[in-house]
């Protein structure tokens, strides 16, 4: 019986040993253990868990060929939705969406889902099946459609329409194609060349060029773009633009942002010394705030070696961080102080931070996001010695694009506004992702590049009919 | 995909190169004012320098590099024929006088105070001024002879080329700020707009004299970066009080309202590790 198999746990890289390197965490199913997770898969009629997918990946099938060992079926079923499963496999919050919406978590545990597709998808890639529709197989519509940033949303957008036909260069600011799946998300939750690297080139088989180096809005515009021959335009330029605190101090050698601190490692490899870009996460470092980007900061900080702590203005509870990486970075040994808030940043004589100055927070009532507000604990403030302090405080949109296209409006977040979610003010012009939603999950702008290519798929043929 | 490919190099001085550059892109796009950045191959760091010159037509641009550390190092070690690994641009905002209507730009009179490294990108303000009837002055500085360049070609494209060195060994003897204040005050000289670009603390002097002497004053500051696109904020310095991007909101700021010793400080940052730390 289905339900009397426990979840199957995935095994991880020991806590002591991983803090010490930049190695994959987790390690993965093998196929005794997704045979038996993939039998535990109730099979339902109407499941639950494909709509609570972003892409809605037809869950229940490709479990069903798990569990019958047809691994390569298992594939072909995964493609048919999502162009990067070894990827969702390893970063969605399955628990808010398929997992939390299965059957089986009511009584039981849900089937590990996520594991399930991240087995799916490293055993095609690693037994060389091509999963990926072949290129040569669709016939070309005749229509160009450019791509500004190669993240999540702009290689979900690529892949859809080059299985349509169309022909699809994307434009990548950075001279790595995968935006924050390349210099946000760390090596050891997402592997570099293992794993973004290789559904990259699946995305480029289909056809769909990738040009690097090109910064739209300077090197080129969306305006010379549609001049240029492009049919349509969509925008995933993410959200890239970091926030500070606006504290004393902030400016001091020592102080990053989350985006800068992880960039330098993860799209630089400051970490390994055969690489030039530097990095000094100092004896100990600082990270404040608590969503994922801030976990991914802190953990990298401890891998460079320092003694970690992360500065969170409300309580574990309200972490917005996936419990998983949370529950990862306390394995590790870092320290949370939790009801705590920066008030100010303390350098030594050179400029160089030597301490944050906190205050305690105590939770007031809730606030329109029915969370409870923080409130300051009158003359409670104290020093945290640090020789680093990381901003991990969120990210909005880079107003580039914006400011140098005609006829697109943001909204006072400098979000694009859309219509449909993905339908700009500018004729021929779409986005998605972050770009529209501000920072929010890789799944969520995947779903926004696939309903992008759909809108653009009907704005090309209707623009043709007439 | 686009190459990179060095066509021309040149050393101006013992550490301080001139390349020219195949990126037809750049090219294209480039104005006065902007910078590029430059990763020389897969480890190297990406490095933000000024754009020296650009030919569209022939999908050129010109960079000058100052040997500093070990990226810098890389860069002025690579031979023509090869291939940078990437370079990436126009980035920052143009000048600000490209917005400027005809009677303003044929009404002013333009004193550029060039130092060091930073003479090169003075020379497309400059070209592109002159060509529309500005007045162009330029004060060219270095510590002694053997480190002044771009002599001819900043001559080519002003009025009036003033040299002056610390030493005294060409030119005025004295430094920038002193010759500015020797034209102003003493030859009655009279500019209507400054633009200082060159080491850090030759523009924060520059800027105290220009203010001495009341001329609005423009800085380009070349301040650390990583991407060169908003998305780091390693280049952020404090103008007026506010913090701003040096590659967003500059690179150019009005002289007087930028926190030089702070800049400074950022630009220090990682010297130690350059030493031989990592």
């Amino acid at each position: 019986m289905a339900d009397r198999i426990p979840r199957t746990a995935a095994p991880n890289q020991d806590p002591k040993v991983r803090a010490t390197n930049f190695e994959e965490v987790c390690l993965g199913y093998d196929e005794k253990m997704a045979l038996r997770e993939a039998s535990r898969c109730l099979n339902c009629k109407n499941p639950r868990c494909v709509q609570a997918c972003p892409v809605n990946i037809s869950i229940p099938e490709f479990i069903s060929r798990v569990a019958a060992g047809d691994f390569a079926g298992a594939g072909e079923v995964i493609a048919r939705d999502s162009s990067l499963p070894a990827i969702c496999g390893r970063v969605c919050p399955q628990e808010t969406q398929c997992e939390g919406s299965c059957v089986m978590g009511i009584k039981f545990e849900p089937v590990a889902i996520g594991q399930l597709e991240r087995f799916v998808a490293d055993w095609n890639r690693e037994h060389g099946s091509r999963t990926a529709a072949k290129a040569e197989a669709v016939k070309p519509n005749g229509y160009k459609v450019a791509i500004i940033g190669s993240g999540p949303s702009g290689l979900a957008c690529a892949s859809d329409l080059a299985k349509k036909g169309y022909k699809v260069t994307i434009f990548e600011a950075l001279h790595k194609a995968g935006g924050v799946l390349q210099y946000g998300i760390p090596e050891f939750r997402l592997p570099k060349d293992a794993i973004v690297e290789k559904e990259i080139a699946q995305v480029r088989d289909l056809g769909v060029e990738i040009v690097t180096d090109v910064v739209v809005g300077r090197t080129v515009t969306v305006d010379s773009l549609l001049e240029g021959g492009f049919d349509a335009v969509f925008i995933g330029s993410g959200a890239g633009l970091p926030r500070f605190m606006g504290i004393p101090g902030e400016n001091m050698n020592g102080v990053y942002s989350a985006n800068e601190f992880l960039t330098r490692n993860n799209l630089m490899k400051a970490y390994r010394s055969d690489y030039l870009t530097p990095i000094n996460a100092g004896r100990r470092a600082v990270v404040v705030g608590g969503g994922n980007v801030a976990m991914d900061a802190a953990r990298t900080a401890l891998r460079l070696g320092a003694d970690t702590t992360i500065v969170y203005r409300r309580t574990e509870k309200e972490l917005p961080a996936r419990a998983e990486e949370v529950h990862h970075a306390a394995e590790e040994g870092i320290h949370f102080a939790m009801l705590t808030n920066p008030v100010e940043i303390l350098g030594d004589e050179t400029g160089t931070v030597r301490a944050i100055r906190c205050i305690k927070m105590e939770l007031g009532e809730p606030d329109e996001s029915g969370r409870r507000s923080p409130v300051p604990v009158p003359g409670s403030e104290f020093e945290i010695e640090t020789d680093t302090v990381i901003m991990a405080l969120g990210t909005s949109p880079n107003p580039l694009i914006a400011s140098t296209t005609k006829g697109l409006e943001t909204n006072r977040r400098g979000c694009l506004v859309t219509t449909g979610d993905v339908v700009t003010t500018r004729p021929g012009v779409f986005a998605g992702g972050d770009a529209v939603t501000g920072a929010a999950t890789v799944i969520l702008a995947m779903g926004a590049g696939r309903k992008a290519a759909a809108a653009i798929d009907e704005y090309c043929r209707s623009t043709h009919a007439e | 995909m686009t190459m990179f490919k060095i066509l021309k190099k040149q050393f101006l001085t013992s550490n301080i190169c001139r390349m020219e550059v195949e990126a037809p892109l750049v090219a294209n796009a480039a104005k006065p004012g902007q910078f590029l950045m430059v990763r020389a191959d897969e480890k190297g760091e990406r490095i933000p320098l000024t754009i020296s010159d650009y030919d569209a037509s022939a999908g050129t641009v010109t960079i000058v590099t100052q040997t500093i550390g070990a990226s810098t190092t890389k860069i002025n070690s690579m031979e023509e024929g090869e291939c940078f690994a990437d370079v990436v641009g126009p980035l920052g905002n143009p000048s600000e006088f490209i917005g400027w209507d005809k009677a303003r730009i044929e009404a002013s009179h333009f004193v550029f105070l060039a130092g060091g490294v930073g003479s090169a990108p003075v020379y497309p303000q400059a070209k592109w001024l002159k060509e529309r009837g500005a007045g162009v002055t330029v004060i060219l500085g270095a510590r002694t002879k053997d480190l002044l360049i771009y002599v001819d070609e900043l001559k080519s494209v002003s009025d009036d080329l003033q040299i002056c060195t610390d030493d005294g060994s060409f030119g005025f003897q004295g430094n920038i700020p002193a010759l500015l204040e020797h034209l102003v005050r003493d030859e009655g000289r009279s500019y209507t707009d400054c633009v200082a670009i060159g080491p850090m603390i030759m523009m924060k002097f520059s800027v105290l004299m220009a203010t001495k002497l009341n001329l609005p004053v423009t800085v380009s500051l070349n301040t650390l970066m990583v991407d060169g696109t908003g998305m780091c904020g390693a280049c952020r310095v404090t103008v007026d009080g506010k913090t701003r991007f040096a590659c967003v909101d500059g690179p150019e700021f009005d002289g007087t309202k930028v926190d030089f010793d702070e800049a400074m400080r950022r630009q220090k940052q990682y010297v130690s590790q350059e030493r031989g730390l990592k």
